[in-house]
């Protein structure tokens, strides 16, 4: 409670921040995280921010404007911030209390959240894809 | 208990001890005979029963307890009635037929204790004793047997409304929720639980809302639409509604919401072509995040 | 009583079987940060004894935990009251109470986006729209009292 670290890992990979929230986040350590965050962004010259949130069974508007004050300062600092992972029940939940976290980008997975922030290769899984097949995305049926 | 009680009682209990086998394959007869006493009840599932309630009630009435009561205090005889009851409110037999089953085994019962007595009045006695102990498994199995059937309405009309919010997966990374009929505010609330969990099980990148045969929603179920649009960004996939009618359109202009955030199609078909163009490899979007 | 989950045979019960003994109400203190965690596990762990699904819980734990924020943090401190009901309906009643300044406006505290701290504004009007029914007592200079109770669904 005393420290000054949320005690959240923040991992470096390339230019991208990773870190993942723990479920049992109070708001000292969610306004600690912040600051963490943001200190590390600036002195690592990150260009993009992966946020783990699969783990969080709860999202309160703390929580929600945590998130979204990280985004904001991020983008002042020039990266990009990716909110990955949120489990159904908690989006839902956050929707009906009003927030949508206007700004937010948001991604299924961390996976897909590294591919937008330029890690391709990690995410490529080949899978049964069709679309392409179709041809002309986009175009009338 | 009366000198005169404890004999018929002793009666009975003999009969069902002595020939209990023969009360129980008549009862088993008599319910075979009457088809409508025994939907769906295999000839096997009823020898079982019967057994069981044959041995049941034998034991019950060796218990120091007044006949009435016997049904309702001896555990494995109640239990035995409640299962027969459940096991008929479940095969769908009607009420009737379930208390007629009951019934049944008066008629076994007595027509074993006539092979101990000829005298009319202990006859007489035998079947009010009779009477009054089965009476009490018929009142037992009537209650069980509704609160059966009340248990299964429940359980019916929750899967109907899981049924009749089918989320399909459309095409790879593509879910589809066609939706038809009137939307309430409880259906609409299991179609957007229904269809975030379908998203993070299939890692899907967009979901459809197909309203084409949504006749018209009030304005707490267009809110609610709305809602789950915005949990699925929330989620990171997208979201595209299809198929909107014109009183639908002017119920959501009524709500003031604004459209530009949200992607609308005016077939399914073009909803597919759109989710196309979103998951596209070489899409115009950046893979994997949706920006707003 | 739900008759149809197990085995027929496996049945112990059947009508007129006594309905278990309801839990008696439990009272949690809000005096520290750390005691909004403990409010949201207790929260947590009557949901789930009450029966209530996944979506369910979590809008029961959010809007607690936004209620014990306020109890905390606008109240000065103050005590969180879980209640099961059971009765015809079975349900969960949450009761925060506090002795701190009231709130003056409670029209204004109700709206999006008012806020006198630190969260989104969200917190009061927030916890109503995610619980069934929501009662707010609240006297300047005496303290404050939400009453909100979901229902588990049918």
């Amino acid at each position: 409670m005393t420290g000054r670290t949320a005690g959240v890992p923040i991992l470096r990979l390339g230019d991208v921040l990773v870190t993942g929230l723990l479920n049992e986040l109070d708001d000292h350590s969610a306004t600690a995280f912040t600051e963490e965050l943001t200190e590390r962004i600036s002195a690592d010259d990150a260009r993009g921010v992966l946020i783990d949130v699969s783990r969080l069974e709860l999202i309160d508007s703390f929580v929600a404007r945590t998130l979204m004050e990280l985004t904001t300062v991020a983008r002042l600092l020039g990266a990009r911030v990716i909110v990955a992972g949120m489990r159904p029940a908690v989006a839902l939940t956050l929707v009906e209390l009003g927030l949508q976290l206007t700004g937010v980008e948001t991604a299924l997975n961390a996976e897909q959240g590294m591919a937008a922030l330029g890690w391709e290769q990690v995410a490529h899984v080949p899978g049964p894809s069709a679309p392409a097949a179709l041809g002309d995305p986009g175009g009338s049926p | 208990m009366t000198a005169d009680e404890a004999a018929v009682r002793e009666l009975v209990s003999s009969a069902l001890r002595e020939r209990g086998e023969v009360v129980a394959d008549r009862w088993v007869q008599l319910q075979l005979e009457q088809a409508a006493l025994g939907t769906g009840i295999s000839e096997a599932e009823l020898r079982e029963e019967a057994d069981t309630l044959v041995d049941a009630l034998g034991a019950g009435l060796r218990d120091d307890v007044p006949v009435a009561r016997v049904v309702t205090t001896h555990r494995e005889l109640r239990q035995a009635v409640i299962t027969l009851s459940l096991r008929r409110a479940r095969a769908g037999a009607t009420p009737t037929g379930t208390s007629l089953a009951v019934l049944a085994l008066k008629e076994a019962l007595l027509e074993a204790v006539r092979g101990y007595t000829s005298d009319t009045g202990e006859l007489l006695s035998a079947a009010l004793l009779i009477n009054r102990l089965l009476d009490a498994a018929g009142a037992l199995s009537f209650e069980t047997y509704v609160e059966g059937r009340e248990e299964i309405i429940q359980r019916q009309s929750r899967q109907l409304l899981e049924l009749s919010t089918p989320v399909v997966r459309l095409w790879d990374k593509v879910l589809a929720v066609p939706l038809i009929g009137t939307l309430d505010t409880a259906r609409t609330q299991v179609v957007m639980e229904n269809l975030l969990e379908a998203i993070q099980e299939n890692e899907s990148r967009v979901a459809i809302i197909d309203i084409t045969g949504v006749p018209t929603v009030d304005t707490a179920v267009a809110q609610h639409l709305l809602q789950t649009v915005n949990a699925v960004r929330l989620m990171g996939a997208d979201c595209v509604i299809s198929g909107i009618r014109p009183p639908i359109a002017q119920t959501i202009a009524q709500l003031g919401i604004d459209l530009s955030a949200i992607l609308t199609r005016a077939t399914l078909a073009d909803a597919l072509a759109e989710s196309l163009r979103l998951t596209g490899q070489s899409g115009p979007r950046t893979e994997g995040a949706v920006l707003r | 009583m739900t008759l149809y989950d197990d085995d027929l045979r496996a049945l112990g019960g059947g009508p007129g079987e006594e309905p278990p003994p309801p839990s008696a109400p439990a009272r949690i203190a809000i005096r520290a940060e750390e005691d909004l965690l403990t409010a949201r596990h207790a929260v947590r762990g009557a949901a789930v004894e009450a029966g209530f699904g996944l979506v369910d819980q979590t809008r029961v734990v959010t809007a607690a935990s936004e209620l014990a924020r306020n109890t905390y943090v606008h109240g000065g401190g103050g005590a969180l009251t879980v209640e099961h009901l059971h009765g015809p309906r079975r349900g969960l009643r949450l009761t925060f109470e506090d002795q701190g300044p009231g709130i003056a406006d409670l029209d204004a505290a109700l709206a999006d986006g008012y806020t006198t701290g630190a969260g989104l504004g969200h917190g009061l009007g927030g916890a109503r729209r995610l619980m069934d029914e929501f009662q707010v007592c609240s006297e300047p200079g005496r303290g404050t009292r939400v009453v909100v109770t979901r229902w588990t669904r049918a």
